[in-house]
């Protein structure tokens, strides 16, 4: 684990704050924002792909477990960041979601019934359908935490 | 109590600003609330949908209508209309003067060079290939690369012009498939398809518009949650779409 976190792991962490950066250049976030949310997209990977190589179990699960942590973490670390920007949460969550959102599998869906591989394309559906619900909800735990560490640090 | 009609301008003018540039349902309704509660109207009913927003002043019997038309993503425009609201807040400006500056970041706010824009889609493209498929031999990436950027900025070019919804995903996602497939024939088959059109596309699929669908319908937004969800399926129809289209030939 440890080896893997150091090659494979970096790599991927890099890679996420490249996509990150530049997506939200695509979006048009303010300028001040995009290295720090560019971090955030690369945690929020991190985590995902950690998961992925830690969890012993199906694909299926491995991509809802992971999003939904991963979400979770990406939730948390923009609601700190917009804080400490005194910018909205949407300008880091939003770009940070980039390499984790369903929108490879979205296309592959269409792609696939179209060219008359209809199982394959029931698979990717459900994926689609899962990894939505579950960053929705590990957005929803993310606001939950938020507002606790807010009374936490309020009290 | 401040004048209700610009009250009620200057509210909607923040909601479309908001609605118009990626912002979800449930924040649209809290920042418009928030204006109307803070110029003296506690009681003002703010009603949003994906399609259009409506406030009305019970107090006055005053209200006003303000269609949507086109959605995209600019996050500039939603940090200026937080900032101005949060300024309206703390009482720094006063309603005319938020009114004036509403109106200067529908029209003009800094926007990246068309070069960076680019830049920018060559680089989620060409990283996310390698982060979801791991494949990186020198012609992938450079396809990848290509790919990316001519499919962004034929998408990006035909919104410029003609604003025809979907058919800038058709044919980014087309232009996409093709370059790969002219790339597949030049490399006599030693390339990754199949990891090339993955990241090439991302600039152009609905992720986010998916899961912004769900998280609007699990605020309670049943109207305007499955509505996203079918503009999101319909541009996600017009990629699969462009990219069958060349992918019968290999």
């Amino acid at each position: 684990m440890l080896h893997w976190l150091f090659t494979i792991g970096l790599l991927q962490t890099i890679l996420a704050y490249l996509a990150t950066a530049a997506f939200g250049v695509l979006l048009n976030i303010p300028r001040r924002a995009l290295n720090l949310s560019g971090w955030v997209g690369a945690a929020g990977w991190l985590t995902y792909e950690a998961l992925y190589q830690l969890l012993p179990t199906t694909i299926d699960i491995k991509l809802a477990i992971g999003n939904l942590v991963a979400a979770v973490v990406i939730g948390v670390f923009s609601g700190l960041a917009a804080h400490y920007k005194r910018m909205p949460m949407i300008i880091f969550n939003i770009p940070s979601l980039v390499p984790l959102v369903p929108g490879g599998q979205s296309y592959r869906v269409v792609r696939n019934l179209v060219t008359g591989h209809p199982a394959i394309a029931n698979q990717y559906l459900a994926q689609v359908v899962i990894i939505a619900g579950v960053i929705a909800i590990g957005f929803l735990l993310a606001e939950f935490i938020n507002r606790l560490l807010w009374q936490l640090s309020h009290s | 109590m401040t004048d209700a009609n610009l009250l009620m301008n200057t509210t909607l003018l923040a909601g479309a600003i908001l609605l118009e540039n990626g912002a979800e349902i449930a924040r649209v309704e809290d920042t418009m609330q928030r204006i109307a509660t803070n110029a003296g109207y506690p009681d003002a009913q703010v009603f949003v949908l994906l399609t259009g927003i409506t406030i009305s002043l019970p107090t006055v019997a005053a209200s006003q209508v303000r269609a949507i038309h086109q959605r995209g993503m600019d996050l500039e425009k939603v940090d200026q209309v937080n900032t101005l609201s949060r300024r309206y807040a703390d009482h720094e400006i006063d309603l005319p003067a938020f009114a004036t500056a509403l109106a200067h970041v529908n029209q003009a706010v800094p926007t990246f060079p068309l070069s960076w824009l680019l830049v920018a889609a060559l680089i989620v493209s060409v990283t996310l290939m390698v982060a979801f498929t791991g494949h990186a031999t020198i012609i992938d990436l450079t396809t990848c690369a290509v790919a990316g950027v001519v499919g962004f900025a034929a998408f990006f070019g035909i919104n410029r012009i003609g604003r025809i919804r979907f058919l800038s995903e058709f044919v980014g996602a087309f232009l996409i498939g093709l370059v790969t497939l002219i790339s597949f024939w030049l490399s006599h088959g030693h390339l990754h398809p199949d990891a090339i059109i993955i990241g090439a596309v991302m600039p152009l699929v609905p992720g986010v518009a998916i899961t912004n669908a769900v998280r609007d319908t699990m605020t309670g937004n049943l109207l305007s949650g499955p509505a996203r969800a079918i503009e999101a399926i319909l541009s996600a129809c017009a990629i699969g779409l462009g990219i069958a289209l060349t992918s019968i030939f290999y």
